[in-house]
């Protein structure tokens, strides 16, 4: 988290110490999950090529509204867009970070990476109907362990968040039960628990409440030094929560333009891959209003593609998979009507 | 000296007429500007909630049913949690405000008056956010361990406290909130209850304590008749601030929607709701939704203000 916010907070201060001579700069709005590396890498752009970029993290809702409204250059959204309205914009989708969703627990005498969940388990507890940690659904994934005998308080985050969507998507991938009581969205009605605010939020109640569980972002799990918990792979292994797994999920997916660069990541079959995984993205038209400046955007990705990867995984984003990029540029290439034009 | 007088007068009058009427305008349009931004707000946020409040009518405010996944909306939870939030705040901060009012006007050495009183009008400066981090940093765990849990220990099993006293215990919920919101609003209402005790005539407290009254007398008999009226104003003014505070309040109120039934049970409060939700609004029904709880907190913060506006119009005489 602190590396997160100095990289804000120092990207902060080299946009506002731009420069009048320095002519180029890019605009861009929407999902708050990606904005600290979104600024890391814009601050380190513009030490290289002098083209700065103002991206203002208002979520990734208005980020939407924003380019439908053409007012900046290229949104940002945690929740890809459907096919058919990317078609009727004329935009184009992208992805450039994968982030991974961990749960985690806060019982006393649990380590981080000791407890071990499915999905469907998951979704009882978010449910309300598992409702103490001695539950025999959970002591059967859990053999030769002694958990406190607590009631479980379950954590949820109360702004919509491309989080929750990632997250309620994967429990009604893995539940029926949850797809017809609650169903998937940035916001939903959650049927147990409380809210905190931001990754943050959910991460202090978690700590501060002995017997709770919450969801949080890799990193935030990592950072807080939160017990997270193991969670069963596709094909029935336990994966740990790392960089490694999340890139599994996305090697394993099948990312293609006509999708819109959005496979889903959840539940992928293959071993050792994290189960609630995704990516977020980037929208820009194919026919611009501006040709020149999309292609200061397209410019300014391909090079986040090329030298990005280090300052991603410092922040503890996951680097797209080599391919995935290769393709993405193909259709920057090929589908977008600007002057740039990757090889 | 009278001519002298009358003939400066006559000089100034010409200037004064040239500029009135255009001072005049200014002013007026001035005042119009405000208005006319108020009514703004009204219409906007009117017909931005208008798909929400024809489609969902009257159960838009009884159902407790919030669910952006179907697109049913219902603002039962959020409307009540604020009016609980708000009450409880006021119940905690109208003893305290009303302590230090009496103390800085009735005990406190004058050396110390001035520092006190800056004091408290510091924490009026404090950013709500700074108070909201704090609150869930700081205060919630200790809240937890010294009130929550001892007030649930202590309540008998069956009895209405028990009920009361239900939730999580982990320092957020309802009365968490409450207790925040309470010290947002103390130094308003403190501030403007001294101003009010500073109103009541020396002479009147004077001849009360000549006649042998004790101070709390005083207070009960002299200064509080006096300004009766005007401290209920008082009041319903940090009320108003109670109602439509955000950020604070979303950091610890626990944020689940539909109807709280303990007083450590997470709740939400119409700015909270819309804080949390509306960056991420992606459907027009949820935006319309959340601008129609936008209104009726409008409409809650209105009546509670001119209600306010009343009472401090009215003069008291003791």
């Amino acid at each position: 988290m602190m590396t997160r916010m100095l990289a804000v907070a120092v990207g902060a201060a080299l946009l506002t110490g731009a420069t009048v001579a320095e002519a180029a700069t890019i605009s861009g709005a929407g999902a708050t999950a990606p904005a600290p590396i979104y600024q890391k890498w814009a601050e380190a752009y513009r030490a290289k090529s002098g083209t700065s970029l103002n991206y203002q993290g208002i979520g990734s809702g208005g980020g939407i509204k924003q380019i439908e409204a053409k007012t900046v250059d290229f949104g940002a959204s945690d929740k890809p867009l459907a096919v058919a309205d990317l078609a009727s914009h004329g935009l184009l989708q992208f992805p450039t970070v994968i982030v991974g969703i961990t749960p985690v627990v806060n019982l006393p005498g649990v380590t981080p990476g000791e407890m071990h969940l499915t999905g469907p388990v998951l979704a009882q507890i978010y449910l309300g109907n598992i409702k103490r940690w001695t539950d025999p659904q959970i002591m059967r994934l859990n053999p030769g362990k002694h958990f406190p005998n607590l009631p479980i308080t379950v954590v949820h985050r109360s702004d919509g968040s491309g989080t929750t969507f990632l997250y309620t998507s994967y429990l009604k991938a893995v539940s029926p039960d949850w797809g017809s009581k609650v169903g998937a969205s940035d916001s939903v009605q959650w049927p147990a628990g409380q809210g905190g605010k931001g990754n943050d939020g959910v991460a202090a109640f978690v700590k501060q409440t002995p017997g709770s569980i919450g969801y949080v972002e890799y990193a935030y799990a990592k950072n807080n030094n939160l017990a997270y918990a193991d969670m069963a792979d596709h094909d029935g292994g336990v994966v740990a929560p790392n960089e490694q797994s999340f890139t599994a999920a996305a090697a394993h997916a099948n990312w293609d333009a006509a999708s819109g660069f959005a496979p889903s990541l959840l539940n992928q079959a293959g071993a050792g891959a994290w189960p609630i995984s995704g990516a977020t993205f980037i929208l820009v038209y194919k026919n611009p209003p501006k040709p020149a400046a999309t292609a200061e955007v397209l410019k300014f990705f391909d090079w986040c593609y090329m030298n990005g990867d280090g300052m991603a995984a410092q922040l503890a984003y996951v680097p797209l998979p080599g391919p995935v990029k290769a393709m993405v540029r193909h259709a920057w290439a090929t589908s977008v009507n600007s002057p740039y034009k990757p090889h | 000296m009278a001519d002298m007088t009358a003939g400066s007068l006559k000089r100034a009058a010409p200037v004064g007429a040239r500029f009135d009427p255009i001072f005049r305008i200014l002013c007026l349009s001035a005042a119009t500007m405000l208005l006319a931004a108020i009514s703004g707000v009204l219409v906007s946020l009117l017909i931005g909630g208008w798909p929400a409040f024809s489609k969902f009518g009257l159960k838009f405010f009884t159902s407790t049913v919030w669910n952006p996944v179907t697109e049913d909306y219902g603002g039962a939870g959020p409307i009540v949690g604020t009016l609980i939030t708000a009450t409880l705040a006021l119940l905690i901060a109208l003893p305290l405000a009303f302590g230090v009012a009496v103390y800085l006007t009735e005990f406190c050495p004058r050396a110390l008056r001035r520092p006190i009183g800056t004091a408290v009008e510091l924490l009026a400066g404090v950013p709500s956010i700074v108070y909201g981090m704090w609150g869930l940093f700081v205060l919630a765990p200790l809240f937890a361990k010294y009130v929550e849990l001892p007030l649930m220990a202590a309540a008998p099993p069956g009895s209405v406290w028990e009920t009361l006293f239900s939730g999580v215990p982990n320092g957020s919920g309802l009365l968490m909130a409450s207790v925040i919101l309470a010290i947002m609003i103390l130094p308003y209402i403190a501030a403007t209850m001294r101003e009010l005790f500073l109103t009541v005539p020396v002479k009147l407290r004077e001849s009360a304590y000549g006649v042998g009254c004790t101070s709390l007398e005083v207070v009960w008999s002299v200064t509080l008749p006096h300004v009766r009226k005007s401290a209920i104003g008082a009041v319903m003014l940090g009320l108003g601030r109670a109602l439509g505070e955000t950020m604070a309040v979303t950091f610890v109120i626990g944020n689940s929607h539909g109807f709280p039934t303990g007083l450590f049970d997470g709740g939400s409060t119409i700015a909270s709701t819309i804080a949390n939700e509306f960056a991420e609004a992606t459907s027009d029904m949820h935006t319309s939704a959340l601008l129609a709880l936008g209104f009726v907190l409008f409409l809650i913060t209105f009546a509670v203000l001119a209600i306010a506006r009343t009472l401090l119009g009215q003069r008291d005489h003791a």
